[in-house]
């Protein structure tokens, strides 16, 4: 399969990134893990490729005025082995390690991933559930996203044209903070059929979010509520997964139905609580 | 409008006039005659394009051949030296780790990449650094005897021995 005819750019810097951007019809190029796919499949014809992986400074993951700041950059192995991601966001190291295969984790990124917003995707299940928050830059500068804001569809995100992801900042968890990304992987994609990440806090407050489910990654705030400053028990955990993805469009596909992914998705928050508790 | 790359593969360096969309398997296939790196699925599923891109087991067949500019390529026809298998490619021989054969250039480049951050892989972890290829003969059984055996070869004290046997 051969993609159609396009220009490419390759570039140093995010400035010139986004002047290289100008033209509407002109692509992001980072890992090329969901873009080239897609273009091989002729369901995305960009005119013009604007590589970004030689830009430094979209590399990298460290500890900065009390969030870690994952580079856009960062590939999903580089994630999974990082040392202050094990020990602060054990589960984005957890979660980074069971995408794809390790092909695809050495060259897909996070930041491409959270572009893409496929709604089987793993990234955007633990963004939400970490109260990240996703910093972009274009031609007025810098901004920051909440995740809950992000994701607005099937494919779809709240980043303008000439908008480009360059971190992601997470604010550090407080000692004690307990985490875990459940997942059910389609068995050949190893994309998320139900994926549940959940984040509690030493004081109770519980964030889950899911992943797979529906359009696209949601905060479970109907769950959260059950949980939330709780002692998390066998009732607690049923009653969290009794209230789990209502009021939500569920998808239904060869793989799993309406019906099947509703019951995947409680089954897996409960793991997760478990996991948390 | 074409890119001009430089790549160094299995050691030599070519530069070559590309087409953007030019796939880096069918550069390597097309242009550079290596064609031991095999088109399986040609969808990112099937591993059988795997090659190392700077070391890191990469399928060929989901990045451009610009992308791969100033970079250092393995492909299968880089695993031997002086006409010596690689301990892998010997595995595959020695515990029959192939029927037809058409996935094992993209298994045994997996598996370089697997050994060189992990000179002692237990089985589970062999079967997980291989997930994204897949075979449809072997039932993988003796793939993972394959790469064991490759481990245990290249863990051995073989290139002391030699150094001494030299001296000798």
């Amino acid at each position: 399969m051969i993609p159609v005819s396009f220009d490419y750019q390759k570039v140093k810097t995010v400035d010139e990134a986004i002047a290289a951007l100008s033209n509407d019809n002109s692509k992001i190029l980072a890992g090329g893990h969901s873009l080239l796919p897609a273009m091989k499949l002729r369901l995305s014809q960009p005119s013009k490729l604007v590589d970004i992986a030689a830009i430094a400074s979209l590399k990298g993951i460290k500890e900065e005025d009390g969030e870690i700041v994952i580079g856009a950059g960062a590939t999903h192995a580089d994630i999974a082995g990082d040392k202050l991601i094990k020990s602060k966001l054990p589960f984005f190291a957890e979660g980074a390690s069971m995408i794809g295969d390790v092909q695809v984790r050495n060259h897909g990124t996070i930041g491409g991933s959270l572009a893409h917003a496929d709604p089987a995707a793993d990234w955007p299940a633990l963004v939400l559930a970490a109260d990240a928050a996703i910093e972009v830059q274009g031609s007025n500068g810098k901004r920051r996203i909440k995740a809950t804001d992000f994701f607005t569809g099937l494919f779809s995100t709240s980043l303008q044209d000439n908008e480009i992801i360059v971190a992601i900042r997470i604010p550090v968890p407080a000692q004690g903070t307990k985490t875990s990304y459940q997942k059910f992987s389609q068995p050949a994609s190893r994309f998320a059929i139900v994926g549940c990440a959940v984040m509690r806090f030493p004081d109770g407050k519980t964030n889950i979010a899911f992943t797979g489910v529906s359009d696209n990654a949601f905060r479970d705030s109907n769950a959260e509520a059950v949980v939330s400053g709780k002692v998390i028990s066998n009732d607690s955990i049923a009653a969290a997964a009794k209230a789990a993805v209502q009021s939500v469009n569920i998808l239904s596909d060869h793989y799993a139905s309406e019906e099947y992914r509703k019951h995947l998705a409680k089954v897996y928050l409960k793991k997760a609580l478990q996991a948390v508790a | 409008m074409s890119t001009k790359i430089t790549v160094t593969v299995n050691g030599a360096k070519h530069i070559d006039k590309v087409e953007p969309r030019l796939l880096l398997v069918y550069y390597l296939r097309d242009v550079l005659k290596l064609t031991g790196t095999h088109v399986g699925c040609d969808t990112s599923s099937c591993g059988a394009c795997t090659i190392l891109v700077d070391g890191k087991a990469t399928k060929s067949c989901t990045m451009l051949a610009v992308q791969a500019d100033k970079c250092k390529i393995t492909t299968i026809e880089g695993m031997a030296t002086n006409g010596e298998l690689h301990p892998l490619q010997e595995g595959f021989n020695q515990c029959h780790g192939l029927q037809c054969g058409f996935c094992t250039p993209g298994m045994i480049m997996t598996a370089a990449d697997l050994l060189k951050n992990n000179k002692k892989p237990s089985e589970e972890q062999i079967r997980a650094a291989l997930e994204g290829n897949f075979c449809r003969c072997t039932g993988y059984h003796n793939i993972v005897k394959a790469v064991q055996y490759a481990a245990d070869k290249m863990s051995a004290p073989r290139a002391r021995k030699t150094k001494k046997e030299a001296a000798l």
